[in-house]
C-alpha cells in the first residue's frame, strides 16, 4: 500500500511539473518562430494541389485558413505593420478551398487594396480575388459591389467601377442602389456624397467586425474632409470680405452664421491656426482623413473600440 | 510460519450504469495455509475463487483487509520472487516460442543469467513439453498452453505456488501428470494453493480444503475430517428385479439393471435392509460400504446455504 | 529495476517485430519507389521536392498509424488476453511495466523510421543523382518526426491504461489531428473572452502541439532550421511524453485488473 502511494505521488507530481514545463517551452518556441506556420503558404505554389491533398475536407481547411488570415491581418494591423505579404496567399488558398466563402472576398476587397498601413497595397490582387469570387458566385451582387468599390476607391478607375456596378445591378435580387451607383460614377464620382454612400453600403453589407470598423473610420474621415473643406472655403470668403484671417474659429463660425462652434465627429471643436489653416484637434483619431491634418503629419492607424 | 495468511480480505464491486450498486465478490475472508501443504480452494463457478487469487496477486485491490505471504505483506514486490502463479486459461504472447517466453519470465523473476537456459530447459521437460523448439505459442494446443502456464509458474523455483484451475484443458493423462507434479512440489517442500471446481482432484491431492460459495467461506478442514462428517452409506446388490416396499420405506435409492437391483442406503439402516431382503427371500449378492465423497459434503454445504438463504428471505 | 525495464522493452520490441509490423516497410518502399520512378520519368523540375514531401509525409503518416495501433495493443490487449497477469505476479512494479512498454514501442518506431529514412534517401538519389549539403536537413525533419512519434506513443499508452483498444485508438488519433492544428486553437483562444478564453487556452496547452515539428515544406525548399528550434522541440517532446507517461503510470497504479 505504501508503495502504491509513493508511486502515485511521484507520478502525480511528474504530471504537474512536466505539463508546466511543456507549456513554458511551447510559449518560448512560439516566440522563436512567429508565423512560421503561416509562411508555409508562401511555399504552396498551387492552391489546387492543397485542395486535392485535403482529401475532401476542404471546407474545414478553408475555415482554418480563413481564421488564420483574419488573425494574421488583425495582429499585424494592431502592430501598425507596413507589409502584409501573406494576406493574399492566405485569402487565395481560402477561396480556392471554399469558393463560396463570400466573407473572404469581401475581406480582400477591404484590406488587400488600400495602401499600408491600412491594407496590403495590392489592388491588382484584390481585383483578381474579386473576379474569382464573381466567377464562382455569379449571383451574389455584393461581390460586384466590392469589385466596383476597389476600382473606385483605390484605383480611381471610375469607368471600370461603373462597369462593375452595372454588371451587379443585372443580377436577380440585386440591391437597387447598384444601378444608382453606376449612374453616379459617370458624373459625380469624386464627390463626398458618393463616397459616403459607398462606405455606408460597405458597412451595411458586411457582418465582419474588421470590415465594418474600417468603414466607420472612413465615414468619420469623410465627415472631417467635408467639414474642413467647407470651413476652409469659409476662411477664404472671410479673407476676401475683410482682408484678413479670422481671429478664431468662433469668429469664423459667426461670420458664416453657423449654429455654434463647428465640431469634429468626436465632438471636439476644429481649430484655426495662425496661418489660416483649419485643423482637427487630435489628428490621430482620424487616420483616413486627408484634410485638416497638420503639415508633415503621418497617420498612425488605430481603431476606436466602439462601432 | 504459515505460508499464507488471509486477514479479512474483502472485495465489493460497484456495478450498474452509474456504478452505484454494490456487488460483493468476496466477503471478508479469513484463512490460513500452512507451510508445505497442498491446499484446495473449492467452489462452483463465480464463487470468488479467482477473485481471491487476484487479490493475493495484487491484480485487484481489496475493499478492506490484508494478507501475508511467506510472512511478508502481500503488496511487497520482493515477495513475488518466491511466488508462482498460474492464471485461469492462460494466454501468452502469440509470437514468442515457449523457450523465449520462459526466458523472458525468468529474466523478470530475477533468475541469474547463467542459470536461465538450464532452468528453462529442465522446466519444459518437467511439464512434458518436448520438441517445441522454434514453435510459436500461437500454434500451441490448449493443453500445451496449460503446460506452458504451469512451467512459468514453477520456473524460478518459488516456495509458494498458486494454481487457478490447473487441470483445465488437459486430457486424463495430462491431469495425471499435473497431479504427480503437484505431489512432487509438495515433496520439495513447497506450498501449493490451487482452486478448482473438480472435486475428485482435490480429494486425491489436498491436505486441506476450503469451500467457498457466493463469496463466503462455507467450510474448511482436512479432507478426511470433512468427508467423515457426512453420513456414510452402503451399497447393496441383490438378484432379481423386485424392490421390496420396506426398502423403499427405508429411503433407499434403487436402480434396476438387467437382473440385479442396486440400492444405496444409510449405514444405520443396514441391518433393517438385510432383514427386508431376507423376508422377501431375495438373494444378496454384495454389500459394500460407499466411500463418501467430498462431493457429498460439498453439495450438502451448498444446499444448506441455499436453504438458509431461502429461510432468510 | 533497470534490468526489468530493459527486458520488458526488448520483449515488446520482439513481439512487435514478430507481429510483422515491419512489413509496413514494404508498402512504404513500394509507394516511394513508385513515386520516385514516376516523377523521374515525367521530369517536371520538382522531382526532388516531390520525393522529399511525399517521402517525409509517408514516414510521418505510416509511423503515426503504427504508433497508435501498436501502442494501443500494448496495454489493452495484454489486459484482455491476460498476458499481464503472469507478468505482474512477478517482482515487476506496475510502473516498470509501463515504462518498459514505452521504450519497446519507441525503439520499434525508431528502427522503422531508420529503414524508411534509407528509403527516402535512396529515392532522392535516384531522382537527383547526387546529394547536396542541404539534404542533411532531411535528417532534421526525420528527427522531428521521431519526436512526434514519442509523443503519440506516450499518449497511446496513457489511453490504453484505462480505456478499451478501440476508444484508445480513437482518442489518440483525435489528439494527433487536434495537435496538428493546436497553433490555430491558441489563436482562437486569443480571440475569445472570459471563461471560454481560459478554457480554450488551457486545452490548447494541454493537447500536444505539433506545429513546430512540421518543417517538411520549409526544408523541401532548403530553408535552414535554427538550432534553438531543435533544442526547444527536443525539450518539449521530452516533457510532454514524460507527462503522458506519468499519467499512464498514475492511472495504471490504481487500476483493478478484472
Amino acid at each position: 500500500m505504501k508503495q502504491r502511494r509513493k508511486v502515485s505521488i511521484v507520478a502525480g507530481a511528474c504530471v504537474a511539473v512536466c505539463l508546466a514545463a511543456s507549456a513554458v517551452i511551447l510559449h518560448r518556441t512560439d516566440e522563436l518562430r512567429p508565423q512560421a506556420t503561416l509562411e508555409d503558404v508562401l511555399y504552396l505554389n498551387s492552391p489546387k494541389v492543397l485542395k486535392r491533398a485535403s482529401l475532401g475536407y476542404d471546407g474545414l481547411l478553408a475555415d482554418i485558413y480563413w481564421t488564420r488570415a483574419v488573425q494574421y491581418f488583425g495582429g499585424r494591423h494592431h502592430d501598425s505593420a507596413r507589409s502584409y505579404n501573406l494576406l493574399f496567399p492566405l485569402l487565395d488558398i481560402t477561396t480556392h478551398l471554399d469558393p463560396k466563402l463570400v466573407v473572404a472576398y469581401q475581406f480582400g476587397a477591404s484590406f488587400l487594396a488600400p495602401p499600408p498601413p491600412g491594407g496590403a497595397g495590392q489592388p491588382e490582387n484584390a481585383i483578381r480575388l474579386m473576379e474569382y469570387g464573381i466567377q464562382n458566385n455569379p449571383d451574389n451582387w455584393k461581390l460586384y459591389y466590392d469589385l466596383g468599390f476597389v476600382y473606385y476607391m483605390n484605383l480611381k478607375d471610375y469607368r471600370r467601377a461603373a462597369d462593375a456596378f452595372d454588371r451587379g445591378s443585372k443580377v436577380p435580387n440585386a440591391h437597387p442602389f447598384l444601378r444608382l451607383l453606376a449612374a453616379q460614377m459617370a458624373e459625380h464620382a469624386g464627390e463626398f456624397d458618393t463616397a459616403r454612400m459607398m462606405w455606408s453600403a460597405t458597412y451595411q453589407n458586411s457582418q465582419d467586425k474588421l470590415i465594418r470598423q474600417n468603414a466607420v473610420e472612413h465615414l468619420r474621415a469623410l465627415r472631417v474632409d467635408e467639414d474642413v473643406t467647407h470651413l476652409q472655403e469659409g476662411v477664404t470668403r472671410f479673407g476676401e470680405r475683410s482682408g484678413r484671417l479670422p481671429a478664431s474659429i468662433a469668429e469664423l463660425a459667426s461670420a458664416e452664421r453657423l449654429t455654434g462652434i463647428p465640431v469634429d465627429p468626436d465632438g471636439h471643436p476644429y481649430k484655426l491656426t495662425p496661418e489660416g489653416r483649419v485643423e482637427v484637434r487630435f489628428p490621430d483619431d482620424f487616420p483616413f482623413a486627408t484634410k485638416g491634418m497638420p503639415p508633415g503629419y503621418k497617420p498612425q492607424p488605430k481603431f476606436h473600440s466602439q462601432e | 510460519m504459515p505460508a499464507i495468511e488471509i486477514l479479512g480480505l474483502e472485495k465489493t464491486y460497484l456495478v450498474g450504469f452509474w456504478r452505484k450498486r454494490p456487488k460483493c465478490a468476496l466477503s471478508p475472508l479469513h484463512l490460513t495455509v500452512e507451510d508445505g501443504e497442498i491446499f484446495g480452494f473449492l467452489g462452483p463457478n463465480g464463487a470468488g475463487k479467482t477473485t481471491t487469487l487476484k487479490l493475493l496477486m495484487g491484480l485487484v485491490f481489496p475493499t478492506s483487509g490484508s494478507a501475508r505471504l511467506l510472512g511478508r505483506d502481500w503488496t511487497d514486490p520482493e515477495v513475488k520472487a518466491q511466488i508462482g502463479f498460474l492464471p485461469e486459461q492462460p494466454y501468452f504472447y502469440d509470437h514468442l516460442t515457449a523457450h523465449e517466453l520462459l526466458n523472458y519470465y525468468a529474466q523478470l523473476s530475477g533468475v541469474p543469467a547463467k542459470d536461465r537456459s538450464r532452468r528453462v530447459e529442465s522446466t519444459l521437460q518437467r511439464v512434458g513439453l518436448r520438441d517445441i523448439k522454434g514453435v510459436q505459442l500461437r500454434k500451441f494446443s490448449k493443453g500445451m498452453l496449460q503446460r506452458a502456464g504451469i512451467a512459468q509458474a514453477i520456473l524460478h523455483d518459488p516456495k509458494l505456488v498458486f494454481f487457478d484451475e490447473p487441470m483445465s484443458g488437459l486430457d486424463p493423462m495430462g491431469r495425471r501428470e499435473v497431479r504427480d507434479l503437484m505431489e512432487q512440489l509438495k515433496h520439495e517442500g513447497k506450498t501449493v494453493f490451487f482452486s478448482t471446481h473438480i472435486l475428485s482432484d482435490a480429494e486425491a491431492l489436498c491436505d486441506r480444503v476450503a469451500i467457498i460459495h457466493k463469496g463466503e467461506l462455507r467450510g474448511i478442514g482436512a479432507v478426511a475430517d470433512l468427508t467423515s462428517s457426512v453420513q456414510s452409506k452402503v451399497e447393496m446388490i441383490w438378484q432379481g428385479t423386485h424392490v421390496p416396499t420396506s426398502m423403499k420405506a427405508l429411503g433407499a435409492e434403487c436402480h434396476v439393471t438387467g437382473d440385479t437391483v442396486r440400492a444405496i442406503i444409510d449405514e444405520t439402516q443396514q441391518d433393517a435392509a438385510i432383514d427386508a431382503l431376507r423376508r422377501e427371500r431375495l438373494r444378496l449378492i454384495a454389500l459394500t460400504p460407499v466411500r463418501t465423497s467430498l462431493e457429498a459434503y460439498f453439495v450438502e454445504k451448498l444446499q444448506r446455504a441455499e436453504t438458509s438463504a431461502g429461510k432468510a428471505l | 529495476m533497470n534490468a526489468r525495464i530493459v527486458h520488458i522493452a526488448s520483449n515488446t520490441f520482439r513481439e512487435a517485430v514478430r507481429d510483422r509490423v515491419l512489413y509496413n516497410l514494404i508498402a512504404f518502399a513500394v509507394l516511394l519507389s513508385g513515386a520516385a520512378i514516376l516523377v523521374g520519368q515525367i521530369s517536371i523540375e520538382i522531382e526532388k521536392l516531390v520525393v522529399i514531401n511525399l517521402g517525409l509525409t509517408a514516414v510521418s503518416l505510416f509511423g503515426i498509424v503504427i504508433a497508435i495501433f501498436i501502442g494501443i495493443g500494448l496495454v489493452s490487449k495484454e489486459i484482455e488476453k491476460r498476458t499481464l497477469y503472469t507478468v505482474l505476479s512477478r517482482p515487476v512494479r506496475r510502473w516498470e511495466f509501463i515504462v518498459g512498454k514505452f521504450f519497446g514501442l519507441a525503439g520499434t518506431l525508431v528502427v522503422n523510421t531508420f529503414f524508411m529514412a534509407i528509403g527516402v534517401f535512396a529515392a532522392l538519389f535516384y531522382v537527383s543523382h547526387k546529394f547536396v549539403r542541404a539534404d542533411a536537413l532531411i535528417l532534421v525533419a526525420l528527427y522531428f518526426i521521431v519526436l512526434e512519434f514519442l509523443i503519440i506513443c506516450s499518449l497511446a499508452l496513457l489511453f490504453s491504461s484505462f480505456s478499451s483498444p478501440l476508444l484508445s485508438a480513437v482518442f489518440a488519433f483525435s489528439l494527433f489531428v487536434i495537435g496538428s492544428f493546436a497553433e490555430d486553437l491558441r489563436g482562437f483562444a486569443g480571440m475569445a473572452h472570459g471563461f471560454t478564453r481560459w478554457l480554450v487556452t488551457g486545452a490548447a496547452y494541454l493537447v500536444p502541439n505539433f506545429s513546430a515539428f512540421n518543417v517538411v515544406s520549409s526544408i523541401a525548399h532548403e530553408q535552414p532550421v535554427p538550432w534553438q528550434l531543435i533544442w526547444h522541440n527536443s525539450l518539449y517532446a521530452l516533457f510532454y511524453a514524460a507527462m503522458a507517461l506519468s499519467g499512464a503510470v498514475l492511472i495504471f497504479e490504481h487500476r483493478n485488473l478484472k
